[in-house]
């Protein structure tokens, strides 16, 4: 019986040593938890390694600020949305052509490079990579400048050394600027090499050129769009968007607007990604630049290019291949089209939205996978629209396809515009061609390389330098023909406005009534076109032979 | 049935209890585990949580006259120390047990963000609009209070407390 009594004994305290065990690890587990989130809360950072303003790689400051990089790094997994991306293939693959989608944009980007590709987007991470695959910028066409590189890559280094070796003695700026000049002189491929030496290696755009190695802090970098909104800033453009400058405008406008140094931290995180994502022309025949001068609307920035003279001819982006009228190419003006809507207004950033505040333990991270709202309506909406994510999506989603059906029903008027004066040019080029290939071989015959080619050359070129004297002879009317110039006005003006909105990336949602407002006015200006073009169509001008020769 | 083996006994079982009383001790201590019996609003961000909303309400139009308890939890014993216990207990499950990449696939989350106030404590919360404010408005707000479908005070005056957090 002793023995019994002993036995229960023993395991009676076994049983308490057990249970102060499992309560003893259960509080050990939740002191360190504490433990570790008030860590978290006191060093946000630890600065392992000293990064400087030429670490363009960002994996080296990944090592401190390893929870951006993780972001930055998932901007190359594939996303999409009902309307962005396209079909999400593995990661790598290559987005749809957005004519697949969008037939127009083929027939409106005639003779232009856009027609040969233009792809749905994908994440940051391709930035460089898409810039180099495009047929827009095959090495042996050296169709495109170094221009390029100031979104595409992570540049700033290059610019500074190039400026410095030019101007020696201006300030930073000035020396950026000239930078960016000595770039836009270069073919895309020379400049690509020059920065892949310059930085070991070319990157896309990376930490450093949104973020102050020293101090984090948000800063521009780009000379384009410090020109273009100084530009903006000493213009009588209203910007109540953007309250700081408004500031500068009442003070005493001694020193030219600086975003770094007078925009607030809430106008900063979306002036830098106001760097690129925005209206711009990058021919090879200019240095870079953003067209704010009057204003950031769309017909501001028309204006603006339509009384700009570049190399002596009014500016220009490509002559349509099938009209031969001058017309204009939108880039993405995201920041612009912000700019005028509801959002903007009240005062919420891109990156409130595309790059919304998370926690991670204690501490709260910007999401640096910078992506479109809806794939996180929860942070990016939520917080200021306190609805079931349902509810979020499908509100934007009516916004989308309301815009969706206006843009299509925008591209078919544009379609038809077309029609109508093609219908006007082609019977003008038959009885023009005889005379056109007459001059084609006069010319050909003088020239040496053409007797070198073979026959199936001799052909393509012949054909080539025809197209060229038929649009000659066609420019030469439409300039002299008051009927046919309003016709080229029109296409211009129409094309513009269904760019502007089409190569946008919201489908709608950054401003969508100034969106349908600028639809409205392309469908009518198509429309216009199209009737005008209809009543020349029985009254052709006269053939370019009878007043030549 | 001595008297030594029952002290051996209350032995086994007194120092592990003791030790536990004392580590429990420490961590609760450590936690700041008594700043949440006060009204101190600093409390409330202890956990790092609510740094958002404690930020924001010291620039909002309450901060001279109410504190995160006067709003967020009954005026009068027992019913304010029994909402403290209940969301206490709530709060401190759920962020502990958060993981620390809530976004990892597969992570499971305990809870969803932004974070969103529960109907019992969104029924405290107009009860305190209407503790100070009622005399003013009983006309306006009688019945719809309560009602399932009531329209509540900070649907409409949505910043008073503690604004957007941006």
């Amino acid at each position: 019986m002793e023995n019994g009594t002993r036995k229960r004994g023993a395991l009676a305290y076994a049983l308490v040593a057990l249970g102060a065990a499992i309560g003893a690890a259960g509080i050990a587990v939740l002191l360190i938890n504490i433990f570790e989130r008030k860590q978290e809360a006191k060093n946000p950072f630890l600065r392992l390694v000293d990064v400087t303003e030429n670490d363009v790689d960002p994996a080296k400051w990944g090592v401190n600020w390893p929870r951006e990089y993780d972001g930055y790094l998932r901007t190359s997994e594939p996303t999409r949305t009902k309307y962005g991306g396209g079909l999400v293939g593995p990661e790598g693959t290559l987005p749809p052509e957005k004519a697949q989608r969008d037939p127009w944009l083929t027939r409106v980007f005639a003779g232009y490079l856009f027609a040969v590709d233009y792809r749905d987007r994908r994440g940051h991470a391709f930035m460089l990579q898409d810039q180099e695959i495009t047929k827009r910028n095959v090495p042996s066409e050296a169709k495109q400048s170094g221009n390029c590189l100031h979104c595409h890559g992570s540049i700033m280094p290059l610019y500074r050394k190039l400026g410095r070796e030019a101007l020696p003695s201006a300030s930073e700026r000035e020396q950026v600027q000239k930078g960016l000049q000595r770039v836009s002189e270069m073919s895309y491929w020379d400049a690509h090499k020059l920065l892949a030496q310059t930085t070991n290696g070319a990157h896309p755009v990376s930490c450093v050129d949104c973020h102050d190695p020293k101090t984090m802090e948000l800063r521009v970098t780009r000379p384009a769009f410090m020109t273009g909104i100084q530009k903006l800033a000493a213009s009588s453009a209203s910007v109540p968007h953007l309250p700081s400058i408004e500031r500068w405008r009442r003070g005493d406008r001694s020193k030219p607007y600086d975003p770094n140094t007078d925009g607030s931290r809430q106008e900063m995180r979306s002036f830098v990604c106001g760097q690129c994502h925005v209206e711009y022309y990058c021919g090879k025949d200019a240095t870079l630049f953003f067209p704010w001068d009057e204003g950031l609307k769309v017909e501001q920035i028309e204006h603006h290019y339509d009384n700009l003279q570049l190399k002596g001819h009014r500016f220009k982006d490509w002559i349509h291949a099938e009209t031969g009228m001058e017309l204009l190419k939108a880039q993405h003006p995201e920041f612009e089209l912000w700019s005028q809507g509801i959002h903007a207004r009240s005062g919420v950033a891109c990156a409130d939205c595309h790059m919304p505040y998370k926690r991670e333990g204690a501490l709260k991270v910007s999401e640096h996978w910078v992506r479109s709202p809806l794939l996180e309506v929860n942070r990016s909406c939520e917080t200021c629209h306190p609805y079931p994510d349902e509810e979020i999506r499908s509100r934007v989603e009516a916004i989308q396809d309301r815009h969706f059906a206006l843009l299509t029903r925008s591209g078919q008027a544009a379609t038809s515009m077309l029609d109508a004066i093609d219908a006007v040019r082609k019977p003008y080029d038959e009885r023009n061609r005889e005379l056109a290939e007459a001059k084609a071989r006069e010319a050909l015959a003088k020239d040496a390389a053409f007797a070198k080619l073979d026959l199936q050359g001799q052909q393509k070129k012949l054909q080539t330098e025809i197209k060229a004297n038929l649009l000659a002879m066609w420019r030469a009317i439409v300039e002299k023909d008051p009927s046919l110039k309003e016709l080229g006005e029109l296409q211009r003006a129409a094309q513009w406005r269904l760019d502007f909105v089409a190569a946008e990336n919201s489908m709608g949602f950054h401003a969508p009534q100034e969106m349908a407002r600028i639809l409205g006015e392309a469908i009518d200006l198509s429309r216009q076109a199209e009737v005008k073009a209809v009543a020349l169509q029985g009254r052709l001008p006269a053939p370019a032979n009878g007043e030549k020769q | 049935m001595s008297t030594k083996r029952w002290s051996k006994r209350w032995l086994a079982l007194a120092v592990p209890a003791g030790m536990l009383v004392g580590v429990g001790g420490v961590t609760f201590h450590y936690a700041a585990g008594f700043s949440y019996l006060s009204n101190d609003p600093r409390a409330c961000a202890n956990c790092h949580i609510m740094n958002d909303e404690f930020d924001s309400w010291r620039k909002g139009p309450h901060h001279a006259t109410a504190t995160c308890n006067d709003c967020h939890v009954p005026p009068h014993f027992p019913g304010k120390y029994l909402a403290k216990a209940r969301n206490g207990y709530h709060h401190s499950v759920a962020f502990t047990l958060q993981p620390p990449m809530p976004d990892a696939p597969g992570a499971k989350r305990f809870f969803q963000e932004p974070i969103r106030i529960r109907e019992t404590n969104s029924q405290v919360l107009q009860d305190n609009c209407l503790h100070c404010h009622g005399d003013f408005l009983h006309d306006v707000v009688r019945g719809s209070t309560w009602a399932d479908n009531a329209i509540r005070c900070v649907q409409c005056h949505r910043g008073v407390g503690h604004g957007a957090m941006r």
